[in-house]
């Protein structure tokens, strides 16, 4: 049996105006591309909507540069903004 | 623990309004291995190395952008003063001037927006190679576009070497002349304990004492810490420094991050972090600006430079908590012509020459980027110099001066450099000023202060 990969965890951050199918539209990128959802959380803060979604790379299908291109599309669509970067940024500016 | 929303939102938040970058990741490459008494073989080999691991750096820098999504704006490389690499060529201005055309060639073949080394560590004394070098500034800066040059004139070790200060002052007029509205000055840089390992040009050079290759970050967030400062209004003094302490903390941590992971993956050395706050032209990426928004009304009025003192320890009490290899300059840059803020403040009138001048005594790197009339005397550009590098000298610390006399203009009138360095207005110096003591020429002592055996 081919051995397990390690888990590379992403953060996909969406910020602008709530609307229907947000979740639904970044779900059908990231399983085209195999990428795993871990976590979905939203919240409002300083009058944005934000949502940021972690999701595991580890099996993915395409690089990093294709699925920015997708979400950047979809985030053009939908009139948001959307940012896809390695869980370890935040780990190191809010973790000690 | 699993990241919060609010943590990941404020990391989102700072790239996308409030220009948080790596501003710089700078590749310092030893070439003294290159030297050769026959400069076509040497000159091959210099171009050959910068072109490989120029590439190499900017096809990893992209990588590793796109992995963490906080940009890295310049790509840049340092390389051993050239003054050095030129000792065993005869003394002949056009060697000098030949080995800058390689330095910028090879720069834009690898697509590095700046290199920086066509400098000289001159702060005792000259050699022959030195002043050749110096010599050929003018032609050489002014004929490549992607070359910075730099001067260390001074140390607290060695004391001013005040012949090289006059001998700069003349440099710099005929470079002015040479270059249009006297951009070239722009990229050259003199220093007092100039530091060998600084990302940030146009001082950047890769000095004695470092390794074959080494990755230096320059790291900036002036927007960041300004927007931190605007959320609180009211608080006092202590706690706007604890706010700036944490916001750099999370900032150079970032920093950290991506130029180890950067180092590790061209299988070279990390190097350090630099934590100066570098402003840009952008609106809102200010230092002067966040000076305004601690409560002073314009920058340059009373309280300026105790505001500022206070955001320059803040910043490196932050910083250093955040990584352990915390170099270079370190300070902050107040640049004229690159911060909106500061050039509103000169046309304001509340910014003069000799205010900026105190403010960097308390926040280093000195007086940067800012523009005189053309027809300033080679002596007065010489003593303003020899003014900044004696704070530098006596408090132990970089100071730097980047002056821009610009031919034809007036005090008043506004230059525009375009692009990265801004416009500035024309600030008003004295036309006659310390003819008979820049005269002398020598060497301004060791200050006491560095008899610390």
């Amino acid at each position: 049996m081919a051995k397990k990969k390690a888990a590379q965890i992403c953060i996909t951050t969406v910020t602008g105006a709530d609307r229907v199918g947000i979740i639904a539209r970044l779900a059908t990128i990231m399983a085209k591309a195999n990428i795993n959802i871990i976590d979905v959380n939203q919240k409002i803060l300083e009058d944005y909507f934000v949502m940021t979604m972690a999701v595991d790379t580890a099996n993915a299908t395409i690089n990093m540069e294709t699925i920015k291109k997708r979400l950047d599309k979809a985030a053009q669509e939908m009139s948001l903004k959307i940012t896809f970067q390695d869980e370890n940024i935040f780990k190191a500016m809010h973790r000690v | 623990m699993r990241i919060s929303v609010e943590e990941v939102f404020e990391t989102v938040k700072m790239t996308l309004d409030h220009h948080f970058d790596i501003r710089t990741v700078t590749l310092g490459i030893n070439l003294t291995d290159c030297m050769d008494r026959n400069f076509n073989s040497f000159d091959a080999r210099a171009h050959e190395r910068i072109v490989e691991k120029g590439k190499l750096l900017n096809r990893c820098a992209r990588i590793i952008e796109q992995k963490y999504g906080i940009p890295i704006t310049n790509r840049r490389i340092a390389v051993t003063p050239a003054a050095i690499l030129l000792e065993p060529l005869p003394r002949k201005k056009q060697i000098a001037v030949r080995f800058a055309k390689t330095l910028d060639a090879a720069a834009r073949k690898a697509n590095i927006d700046f290199i920086g080394g066509f400098g000289a560590m001159v702060q005792k004394g000259m050699t022959g190679s030195d002043e050749n070098m110096i010599d050929a500034v003018p032609q050489a800066l002014s004929k490549t576009q992607r070359v910075c040059g730099f001067l260390n004139l001074a140390s607290t070790e060695a004391g001013i070497n005040m012949d090289a200060v006059v001998k700069f002052g003349h440099t710099l007029r005929e470079l002015a002349e040479r270059s249009e509205n006297g951009v070239g000055c722009a990229k050259i840089a003199v220093f007092a304990n100039a530091p060998q390992d600084n990302p940030f040009m146009a001082g950047a050079h890769h000095g004695a004492g470092e390794p074959d290759f080494s990755l230096n970050i320059g790291i900036s967030g002036p927007g960041v810490v300004r927007n931190v400062v605007l959320q609180n209004p009211n608080c006092d003094l202590t706690q706007l420094s604890e706010v700036i302490k944490r916001t750099v903390f999370k900032i150079t941590r970032a920093g950290e991050l991506i130029g180890r992971e950067l180092a590790n993956m061209m299988d070279i050395y990390f190097g350090i972090v630099d934590i100066s706050l570098a402003p840009t032209t952008l609106a809102g990426d200010s230092v002067a600006e966040i000076i305004e928004a601690m409560g002073i009304e314009q920058m340059g009025l009373p309280g300026s430079t105790a505001a500022l003192a206070m955001l320059v320890d803040a910043v490196k009490k932050g910083g250093a908590m955040a990584s352990g290899n915390v170099g270079g300059l370190s300070g902050t840059f107040i640049p004229v012509s690159e911060d909106a803020g500061m050039v509103r403040a000169v046309r304001a009138g509340t910014l003069t020459l000799e205010k900026l001048e105190a403010l960097t005594s308390v926040c280093s790197v000195g007086l940067d980027m800012f523009a005189v009339p053309g027809d300033t005397p080679a002596e007065v550009l010489s003593a303003i110099i020899a003014d900044e590098l004696a704070i530098g000298v006596i408090n132990n610390k970089t100071t730097s001066v980047r002056i821009i006399p610009v031919p034809g203009k007036k005090p008043g009138d506004i230059v525009h450099f375009g692009g990265l360095l801004g416009s500035a207005p024309i600030m008003k110096v004295a036309k006659t000023a310390s003819h008979r003591f820049i005269i002398r020429k020598g060497r301004i002592p060791a200050p006491i202060q560095a008899l610390r055996n």
